[in-house]
């Protein structure tokens, strides 16, 4: 067994997909030991927040603070408040007024902001403005006259006693706090999804359940797509006639309406992330078994197995030592298509809400479904959907990149 | 002095292969073929001989390459022509080749004379259907090749069949030298026998000038090829004619292989077959010396320390040994009793 | 002493159709035969011709679908596994393909230990398995030491088949049928695996049946010929008879299709 592996870490694509196989696996694992939040948890008043670090804004006022003189600080300020659409409307303004186009550059922040203070006026109002607009760009000179201004904030909070606001502290433009001072910082590399959770604890628990959700059903599948490969395969007459009546039953049943169906009747209740596995591979064999038994058919008749029934080998032993190991890497793949496609069985079904109760673990598919029904894609909320599909299509990858790299395991005459 | 239709001088090709180990399957080749004349390549499988058939055509392909040599064809050296001109001038017209099992190369969803009218287009591109069919007609009326198989589709005929006709298209240009690759091997004893006699009405008739017939079957050899030449480990051991190789073989290889022979004719019953002991060498690291020197009975010290040459008989029979002629036949004599 | 000859295997009536109704194949077609013990017989037909049918329903891999085999002259009985198996100490093979015919995931050792089980030897010593595993190899000129640990498929084909032989040699058949044992082999190897196969009939008196499309062969090598045609055997007698005299049509067409090389070749007959 010492010499399978030594000769399977001889593969270059065996070692990549191993690697990333365990990345993904060990993250699961350790992961929830340093992050032990629930998963479901619900951390953000509010829909797709964007990845990031969150500061708590409360905490780090009180936090202590440390002046530090940079150059580019101002510069930086507006330029974020300045973003693409603040400046067009700044030039549509100004373009209004009169100013030539020539003199006008939205990139020149500097520049900008000279023209607008020399010309704007709140109360000018030009044909074809509505009200509203005019209120717009009276706001956005608000907005803008708080940028140019080099004084600081005051933050003042509500007297209990006498109801009136009193100076708590004044902020400095200039004023920096530490990070590490402040209490309460979430780092959020995923963000959050549309019920305000966080997408990387999310993903973490979801691949987990996911994996596990695969393995069951993918073994299962392979099992009994396998077993019965083999019987119909090598034993062939009545047996292989019975069998095949099954599954050719099985492969008319369209997979996924059979699932449905099942899920169904099992109601909402029942439904954990266990039995759905189970669900998934007793109806999805159909394919291992046909390609089994199109495999051992072909075995059937070589000289080897002739010659082990010449020996007087009993047919259990012919089929597990003369027929197994050659069909073994096939079966491997097979077992890999199957985890693969149990997980996307497993997001299909959860799209149609017939997946595992929602409320107690995620499931991959789970989130691709949320995201999906909120608009996720649409609204250009990449991080709902982007790392749930990467993952889906890195676990696949990984075993398929293992499979192929397993050729001189599996084939004695190719090893060096 | 009869014209040299083929000519091959020093010819040395190997397969390079994954971890940059060179095998030299043809090693310092030569040969002569003249007008009217045929030559039988004979050896085992891993000689070299069929990597020889694909190094005369020009035919080089990853893994395999050409090293150094002339290969020269009534008088044009091709060796160092551009592969793309070898194809366009010489494939067929100058030279054509047999391979295996070449019904194969039939497509199985076009008629016969679809492939035909390739084969002609292919290298006449002015050519018409019609024309493609003249010609046909012509050469399978002159190698007694029904008509008919013209007009059907592969499936529809036998294995000799399928072969017959591939060997009749590829000689349907005149070509001056065809090289057959076991054309017979993969058929029933019938069939091979109307191939053979097609190759040798090939000949007969002139269609082609001459030929080389390459097969580890030595009675075959004995009725079709006017001269045998005997490849072991991808060198030459033995030259001479049909006649002398298989009767009166000098080079011990080939007095084993002709000692292996198995005819069902009277008087083989009381033979005694001959093996050779061993393995042909790994011509990834030749042995030094003779590349034969582990199976022979007659091994010298000196074999395996010298690059062995040829010794020429004035008949114009050549072997590559040490041992003179003289040595040769005493040491068989000695041990036929 | 001479030794007795008698009827070891006999047909009557052999008969093998596959298929029903328009598909109908006849494989073998009401096929009569009796192999003396002892005996070299070679069994020739062209491809197509039935000759490997015979030889699985000879085996008793396949059943006939009419007539009846009689082994030591009693009507062969192989309805249940063990009855086959009691059959199958008497009878083994050889198969033309010597890299299909070993399983590529045991080693040699398993091979050939195998064969010393099948014959009972479970319970013997470990160092009274190794003696007769190095037997059987010398028997066939390899040597034990240099195959122990390896696979079959690291030795070339010549070497394959007699490690066949060598399996052969330990199980000790009193028939033992050879399928094409040496179309895949190169002719220099030849006489070996042919001189071994001999010697093993010679030293212990088994009958050896030859299934092959070289009449060179069969006539190089047997007491008697059979010769097969679509299903039917047309002609049979000694190798001399059928060979140097054939009386059948076809049997002579399958002779003169042979290149000879000490008469002339007629190919006029094409």
């Amino acid at each position: 067994m010492k010499h399978i592996f030594q000769q399977a870490f001889h593969s270059p694509k065996f070692v990549i997909g191993f690697s990333i196989f365990m990345f993904i696996l060990l993250t699961v694992l350790i992961y929830p030991v340093f992050v032990p939040d629930e998963p479901l948890a619900i951390i953000a008043q509010g829909t797709f927040f964007e990845p990031g670090i969150y500061v708590n804004v409360y905490d780090s006022i009180g936090s202590p603070a440390y002046t530090l003189k940079l150059t580019d600080a101002a510069e930086k300020r507006i330029a974020s408040k300045l973003g693409p659409q603040e400046r067009r409307d700044m030039k549509e303004w100004l373009l209004a007024f009169g100013i030539p186009e020539e003199e006008i550059d939205i990139e020149d922040t500097g520049k900008l902001l000279n023209l607008w203070e020399s010309n704007f006026d709140p109360s000018l109002r030009f044909p074809g403005m509505t009200n509203a607009r005019k209120l717009y760009f009276g706001r956005l000179n608000n907005s803008l006259q708080g940028l140019l201004a080099t004084d600081g904030v005051t933050v003042a909070a509500r007297n209990p006693e006498t109801g009136e606001l009193q100076e708590v502290s004044y902020i400095d433009q200039t004023a920096f706090v530490n990070i590490r001072h402040v209490p309460n910082v979430r780092v959020l590399p995923l963000g959050t999804d549309n019920f305000g959770r966080d997408m990387l604890t999310e993903l973490v628990s979801a691949t987990k359940t996911s994996l596990i959700i695969g393995f069951i059903a993918g073994t299962i599948a392979t099992l009994i797509g396998l077993t019965l490969g083999l019987l119909a395969g090598y034993l062939g007459g009545l047996v292989d006639d019975v069998i095949m009546f099954f599954t050719n039953l099985f492969t008319v049943i369209p997979g996924f309406v059979l699932l449905i169906l099942i899920s169904y009747s099992i109601g909402q209740d029942q439904r954990g992330a266990t039995t759905v596995a189970v669900v998934i591979g007793l109806t999805s064999w159909v394919w291992t078994a046909r390609a089994v038994r199109a495999q051992v058919l072909s075995l059937r008749n070589r000289d080897h197995v002739n010659l082990s029934k010449l020996s007087g080998h009993s047919i259990v032993r012919i089929i597990l030592s003369d027929i197994l190991p050659y069909i073994a890497s096939y079966v491997v793949m097979a077992l890999i298509l199957q985890i693969s496609s149990a997980i996307l069985a497993e997001a299909g079904l959860s799209i149609l809400g017939l997946g595992p109760k929602t409320t107690e673990v995620p499931t991959l598919g789970l989130m691709m479904n949320w995201a999906m029904i909120y608009s996720a894609h649409i609204m250009g909320k990449w991080w709902a959907y982007f790392p749930v599909i990467v993952t889906i299509a890195l676990i696949s990858f990984s075993l398929n990149l293992m499979n192929t790299g397993l050729d001189q395991v599996f084939n004695p005459a190719l090893r060096d | 002095m009869a014209k040299v239709m083929l000519e091959v001088r020093n010819l040395t090709t190997k397969y390079i292969t994954r971890f940059r180990e060179d095998v030299y399957a043809v090693d310092d080749v030569s040969l002569k073929v003249e007008e009217g004349k045929s030559l039988g390549i004979a050896g085992e499988s891993g000689c070299g001989k069929s990597t020889l058939a694909l190094s005369l055509m020009g035919y080089y392909f990853p893994p395999l390459h050409y090293m150094r040599g002339d290969i020269i064809i009534d008088g044009v050296n091709i060796s160092k022509m551009d592969p793309d001109d070898i194809r366009k001038t010489i494939l067929g017209t100058e030279i054509s080749y047999i391979p295996q099992a070449a019904m194969n190369a039939l497509n199985p969803t076009q008629k016969i004379i679809r492939f035909i009218e390739d084969v002609v287009q292919a290298h006449n591109p002015a050519a018409t259907k019609k024309d493609a069919y003249d010609l046909a007609r012509h050469s399978f009326e002159t190698l007694g090749l029904p008509e008919e198989v013209l007009h059907k589709y592969p499936v529809e005929l036998s294995g000799g069949m399928k072969q017959r006709t591939v060997i009749a298209v590829s000689t349907i240009l005149f070509p001056k030298v065809l090289i057959a690759d076991e054309p017979s091997s993969a058929l029933d004893v019938t069939s091979q026998k109307m191939v053979i006699k097609m190759l040798r009405d090939l000949m007969e008739k002139g269609i082609i000038k001459s030929m080389i017939f390459i097969t580890h079957e030595l009675p075959l050899l004995y009725n079709v090829t006017d001269d045998i030449m005997v490849m072991y480990a991808g060198q030459i051991v033995e030259k001479g004619t049909a006649k002398e190789t298989v009767f009166d073989p000098l080079h011990p290889y080939s007095k084993g292989l002709m000692g292996s022979i198995i005819v069902p004719e009277k008087g083989l019953r009381a033979a005694k077959l001959t093996a050779i002991p061993g393995v042909p060498p790994n011509l990834k690291n030749p042995p030094a010396g003779c590349r034969f020197a582990d199976r022979c009975k007659y091994v010298q010290p000196i074999c395996r320390a010298i690059t062995v040459g040829y010794q020429e008989l004035d008949s114009g029979r050549y072997y590559r040994c040490v041992l003179s002629e003289k040595e040769l036949r005493e040491a068989y004599k000695k041990d036929a009793c | 002493m001479p030794v007795e000859k008698f009827s070891i295997l006999r047909g009557e009536g052999l008969t093998k159709v596959f298929g029903f109704g328009r598909n109908k194949t006849v494989a073998v077609d009401h096929v009569d035969f009796d192999f003396y013990s002892g005996e070299i017989v070679s069994i020739v037909g062209e491809s197509g011709s039935g000759k490997t049918t015979l030889a699985k329903m000879l085996l008793g891999l396949i059943n006939p679908t009419e007539g009846e085999i009689y082994y030591h002259e009693q009507k062969r009985d192989i309805s249940t596994h063990r009855k086959r198996q009691e059959y199958w100490r008497g009878i083994q093979a050889i198969f033309q393909d010597p890299f299909s015919s070993y399983n590529i995931f045991r080693k040699i050792d398993a091979v050939l230990l195998d064969c010393i089980h099948m014959r009972g030897g479970r319970r013997l010593p470990y160092e009274k398995k190794v003696e007769m595993m190095s037997e059987a190899c010398s028997f066939v000129n390899l040597k034990f030491e240099e195959l122990t640990n390896k696979y079959p498929f690291e030795l070339s084909g010549g070497q394959q088949q007699r490690l066949m032989i060598a399996r052969i040699f330990l199980l000790k058949p009193k028939i033992l049928l050879a399928d094409e044992p040496t179309s895949m082999i190169d002719a220099c190897s030849r006489a070996t695996i042919l001189d071994m196969l001999m010697k093993l009939r010679n030293e212990t008196g088994m009958t050896l049946i030859f299934i092959t499309h070289d009449i060179g062969l069969a006539y190089y090598v047997s007491d008697s010929v059979y010769i097969m045609e679509r299903g039917k055997i047309v002609e049979h007698g000694t190798a001399d008879d059928v060979i140097l005299n054939p009386k059948q049509p076809y049997t002579k067409r399958l002779i003169s299709d042979v290149p000879k090389i000490y008469e002339e070749w007629d190919l006029s007959t094409v």
